[in-house]
């Protein structure tokens, strides 16, 4: 080769590496901030997209929500369903270049059952004690059987970080965090970024393809995807449903649509409070079954949500394993429902729905509203600021609430705290010794085919009293520049980094 | 440019005999035909009596009903049939508009007349009574304006819940103490002339000496920054309502359809340019008439 | 005029007092419980049982104010409940931030404002002064939320000339930092160039028709030299005094603008924690911004008086 052009061709490497290593950040947008980065004491799904890069945990789901390996390689139930072994991987060390053994898996697991301000003990509530078996082995002992453990330790619950920076940093460990995953913490300001370095020795270093992370919250969806647009971004979550067909159509933009595994609905106070038993809509069943009747759940999605939803009347999509067929979705039926209205003598049955001051809810109830009034629902809308509503919920002080639910890869996660008697997150005050009876049976077997059965079982109970009425399960709706592949579209709505590249 | 033409254009003139009339113009008659010569003021007033007109025939004039959500319209560009397009629900955005004339309207002057009552009656009594009253009431009203203004009104407005008349509400209270000072600072101006001197003389009570004596005098400036908050009233609807805090749907206020329509600038422009333009229109209405009416009532300018 | 100057420092101390508490006592209104919504979506009750206490919400309502002003004494704010930060680390982040914006802000309203008092000025009652009043009061008539989001979709998504929002540290690049800066920046300073067009214009007039400036005018200068050089310096003094007391205004713009344009400062920081209850970086931005807005007032107060000898012999 021509000395001349050897030096061309080094001139444009050493010009071009600076390139190719600048193009190795991938900078992506978020519709929140993230509150704290400590998975033991983190409280939003904000939070879960940024530690998905930040901490590995015990096991993963993936796409069809099953349970695959993570930094644990297998497990084992006992016998008696009572004790869960895992094996855990070899070769894994935390950010600070500490060892990953089953020491620092069991401090771990005390941490999120035990640590004041922890948000994951009534996750790992069934987990009396750990057991060190061996330093890669650990043992989990529960005081009864319990299906969804394996969900949880593939979210937070499951995350380990180190002991020893978790030790040294007390409750400033939030601030630094020191974790497990493919990304370690670099830098944090407040609503501005979130800056993450590729951790050198992670185990699985050879599918990160990426030197630094940085996670912008932006919650204007709008501006959002004008950054995107604008080359400023790479990747977006939560793009506007309204946004989505001129983002298909977009050559330099790729998308992902996943049916989420959580839902959206309206949660009704049946026997929560006093305010229950004053208004028809939480008196009579018949009222409800009615008000269910006169919605057409297609045309909500369809108006409401731009078509990005799914129709559903469960608590898991209909697809999903778990969903019992013996409660097929209503088709709407005006007349029907006006029957029943006359059948339980209510005329005219007026009500009043809280719904959050957030997009989606206002159209969802404003739509709500013209469709009840065909069978003579009066629906009156009372917006409320978000936090406002969660209290009210919580006192009772509500007749009809529009909310919805992130979503938990196990179905228990969807439905115990809510229709179990006097649980956390059951604003309807429903409760049935028969149903409680059930849930608890559905987490006691680990066995699909015998859970499926339950929640059929369960499923006929809930249409008795219908406390809340699923509508739709939504699509998440995320945006990326066209250079980008290996998108995993996980049910979750969580990116994750392995295998994530630019083309 | 040449400085003679300047000079020329200037308005400095070297003192002139004065010209004596024989009928002596009062003061109101002088401000109103002051005004009349201000154009852009009178533009004003007639954009602001223009929107009262919308607002208040609105059920005559308005195409479609503002509520009537059609799902086959959803989103429509501006036609024939609907001038300004279609929003999210499929309503008709000139409908809205119309009808939301009332709501940003009324968010206007009454958050004003909030202000304007709570303000007057409080400066009053600072300015009159003066005293430990006076530190008192001055050092919370200091207190209140150091505060920026959106803070406190959203904090009324979260606390009295998402809807127009609490916003106004907020907006009336959080803008009061400037209607608190400008109250005081005028009753310390005038308390010290003759006539109150003379009425205090007399025995008048305090309630009659503010009511017959301090009110009529302290009312110019009241008029031109009552105007002036107005604008700034609708304005401050218009973010609440941003916020979630204001008017809620269905019920049109341009504000919330502000709300609303920043989802869809790209797909729906039509949504945000609409409402955008009348709030615009009808803030700067206020503003050039408020300005106007500054002139106008300046006893400095003739 | 010492006298004065110390009269009015002894005021701040309870107005500053009043300023806690009246932020303090507003919060406390706002309904919900902050313990319920910091928890997030689990609604675990220990988790709103440990907040509670941590954020002593079971104690009567003085009881908490004396523990947040004892804080306050010893330098601690508190922490932002929800990201555990401490909130003077917060405020000491975003303060660069929303400063320069104000600063740029007030650069840009100056800018525009200053040409359009001073032809105001030179040529009253003529359409230049009309088109001049009308422009300024176009920007202070503009929802700023609106005229951002239309900047934002013509210059960073249809033109590709600026960025569509965040922020870079000027230290870090001034390029970058001046690109993001600028749409919110001629937003809020368009927003308050009306009140110092205002100014300019009337303290203009005043100055025209001083007497220096009619012996500058009877030496023969020409108009130009006799606006710009003679009239311009003194007019603008009582301008930039009275201008700096828009900082209020410009904060409370700020607010929305730092929402639309993703601007990480204080603006966006209060709205988000009045939102999720997170009181106290409600309570120490609002003490700060408060405390800075009264002694911006307190100096305009005393650079008038400087600058004003007949006050001084009042």
């Amino acid at each position: 080769m021509k000395p001349g052009i050897r030096k061309a061709l080094s001139v444009m490497l050493v010009t071009l590496i600076p390139v190719l290593s600048s193009a190795q950040v991938l900078r992506v947008g978020l519709a929140e901030d993230p509150d704290l980065l400590d998975p033991t004491q983190a409280r939003t799904f904000v939070g879960r997209i940024v530690f998905s890069a930040l901490c590995d945990k015990l096991v993963d789901i993936d796409e069809k929500l099953n349970i695959v390996p993570q930094l644990a390689t297998s497990y084992e139930w006992a016998a008696d369903s009572k004790s869960i072994t895992f094996k855990l991987r070899d070769g894994v060390t935390f950010h600070d270049g500490e060892k990953f053994d089953a020491a620092a898996a069991k401090y771990n697991i005390e941490r999120h059952k035990n640590l004041k301000g922890s948000n994951r003990s009534g996750e790992l509530k069934p987990i009396t004690s750990v057991d060190v078996i061996d330093p890669l082995t650990i043992r989990l002992n529960l005081n009864a059987p319990f299906a969804p453990l394996l969900a949880a330790l593939a979210d937070r619950a499951g995350m380990m970080v180190s002991p020893k920076a978790a030790e040294a940093l007390g409750d400033k460990f939030a601030a630094t965090p020191v974790c497990s995953g493919p990304f370690k913490f670099v830098e944090r300001i407040a609503q501005d970024r979130i800056v993450f370095e590729k951790f050198t020795n992670y185990w699985n270093k050879d599918a990160i393809h990426f030197n630094r992370v940085i996670y912008t919250p932006i919650p204007d969806a709008t501006v959002r995807l004008a950054n995107l647009r604008a080359g400023q971004l790479d990747f977006i979550e939560r793009a506007g449903s309204n946004d989505f067909a001129s983002i298909k159509k977009d050559p330099k933009l790729k998308s992902s649509k996943i049916t989420e595994i959580g839902y959206q609905g309206i949660t009704i106070n049946i026997d929560k409070s006093d305010r229950a038993k004053q208004n028809p809509l939480g008196k009579e069943a018949k009222v409800r079954e009615a008000f269910e009747l006169s919605l057409d759940r297609q045309g909500i999605v369809q108006v409401a949500m731009d078509g990005q939803a799914t129709v559903g009347n469960q608590w898991v999509p209909p697809s999903n394993t778990y969903y019992a067929k013996n409660a097929p979705i209503p088709k709407r039926d005006v007349a029907r429902a006006k029957a029943l209205l006359k059948e339980a003598g209510v005329t005219n049955p007026s009500f009043t729905l809280v719904t959050p001051t957030t997009s989606d809810a206002q159209k969802i109830a404003q739509v709500v509203q013209v469709m009840a009034k065909e069978a003579g629902f009066e629906v009156k809308i009372q917006s409320t600021e978000f936090a406002t509503s969660l209290n009210m919920a919580d006192k009772g002080d509500y007749e009809a609430y529009v909310l919805a639910w992130s979503g938990r890869a196990d179905p228990d996660g969807n439905i115990y705290s809510f229709a179990g008697c006097k649980q956390p997150l059951n604003y309807t005050g429903y409760c049935k010794s028969e149903t409680d009876a059930l849930l608890n049976e559905s987490r006691s077997s680990l066995v699909p085919a015998e859970r499926v059965k339950t929640f059929e079982k369960i499923a006929a109970e809930l249409v008795k009293e219908r406390p809340i009425i699923y509508l739709f399960h939504r699509d998440w709706l995320w945006a990326y520049t066209n250079k980008l592949g290996g998108v995993k579209e996980i049910p979750d709505g969580l990116l994750r980094m392995t295998g994530l590249k630019f083309n | 440019m040449s400085s003679s033409k300047l000079m020329t254009s200037l308005n400095i003139r070297p003192a002139q005999p004065q010209v004596v009339h024989l009928k002596e113009v009062g003061p109101w008659r002088r401000a109103w035909r002051k005004l009349g010569r201000n154009r852009m003021a009178l533009a004003g007033l007639l954009t602001i009596i223009f929107f009262i007109v919308l607002a208040v025939c609105a059920p005559w004039i308005s195409p479609y009903d503002p509520l009537a959500a059609s799902w086959s319209a959803i989103r429509k560009p501006p036609s024939l049939e609907h001038w300004f397009g279609t929003d999210e629900l499929g309503r008709d955005v000139l409908s809205r508009v119309i009808w939301g004339a009332r709501a940003s309207l009324l968010a206007g002057i009454v958050s004003v007349a909030i202000s304007l009552l709570l303000g007057v009656i409080i400066g009053m009594i600072a300015g009159y009574f003066g005293g430990i009253v006076d530190g008192i009431i001055s050092r919370m009203t200091d207190a209140f304006l150091a505060c920026p203004f959106l803070i406190l009104a959203i904090a009324l407005a979260a606390f009295l819940g998402p809807s127009l008349t609490n916003a106004m509400i907020a907006i009336g209270v959080s803008a009061a103490p400037i209607f608190v000072r400008l109250t005081r600072a005028q009753v310390l101006n005038v308390k010290v002339e003759d006539y109150i001197e003379a009425g205090r003389s007399i025995g008048c009570s305090p309630m009659r000496i503010a009511i017959s004596h301090l009110l009529p005098n302290i009312t110019p400036p009241l008029i031109v920054q009552s105007t002036l908050a107005i604008a700034s009233a609708v304005i401050a609807e218009a973010s609440l309502s941003f916020l979630g805090l204001g008017q809620q749907p269905p019920e049109p206020s341009w504000g919330s359809m502000l709300n609303t329509a920043k989802n869809f600038m790209e797909d729906a422009s039509w949504m945000a340019v609409w409402p955008g333009l009348a709030i615009f229109m009808l803030v700067l209405a206020f503003n050039i008439l408020g300005d106007g009416l500054r002139d106008a009532l300046d006893p400095r300018s003739r | 005029m010492f006298a004065f100057f110390i009269r009015r420092l002894v005021s701040l101390l309870p107005t500053l007092i009043f300023v806690s508490m009246l932020i303090f006592g507003l919060q406390q209104l706002l309904p919900g419980d902050p313990a319920q919504i910091l928890a997030g979506e689990d609604q675990s009750p220990e988790l709103i049982a440990h907040l509670r206490e941590k954020m002593h919400l079971d104690q009567p309502l003085p009881i908490r104010y004396f523990y947040w002003v004892e804080g306050v004494i010893h330098g601690d704010l508190g922490e932002s409940v929800r990201t555990q930060q401490p909130v003077l680390e917060l405020i000491l982040q975003k303060l660069p931030v929303t400063a320069e914006l104000a600063f740029l802000s007030m650069l840009i309203g100056l800018l525009i404002s200053i040409p359009a008092g001073i032809i105001s000025a030179v040529r009253p009652g003529t359409y230049w002064d009309y088109g001049a009043n009308a422009f300024a009061l176009s920007g202070l008539s503009v929802p700023h939320f609106w005229l951002g989001i239309l900047m934002i979709l013509f210059f960073s998504v249809e033109l590709g000339w600026l960025p569509a929002s965040g922020y870079v540290s000027p230290f870090e690049n001034l390029k970058e930092n001046l690109a993001a800066m600028v749409m919110p920046a001629f937003v809020l300073g368009t927003g308050i160039s009306a009140v110092l067009m205002r100014h300019t214009r009337s303290s203009m007039m005043q100055v025209l028709s001083a007497d220096y400036v009619r012996t500058a005018r009877a030496k023969g200068l020409s108009e130009r030299v006799v606006v710009l050089k003679h009239a311009l310096r003194n007019a603008l003094t009582p301008v930039i005094t009275l201008g700096a007391l828009e900082l209020g205004t410009l904060l409370s713009g700020a607010v929305l603008t730092e929402q639309v344009f993703t601007i990480p400062g204080f603006g966006k920081l209060i709205i988000d924690a009045v939102f999720n209850r997170d009181y106290a970086v409600v309570q120490g931005v609002v003490l700060i911004t408060a405390t800075a807005y009264i002694l911006l007032n307190l100096m305009a107060d005393i650079a008038y008086f400087i600058f004003n000898p007949r006050l001084r012999h009042a």
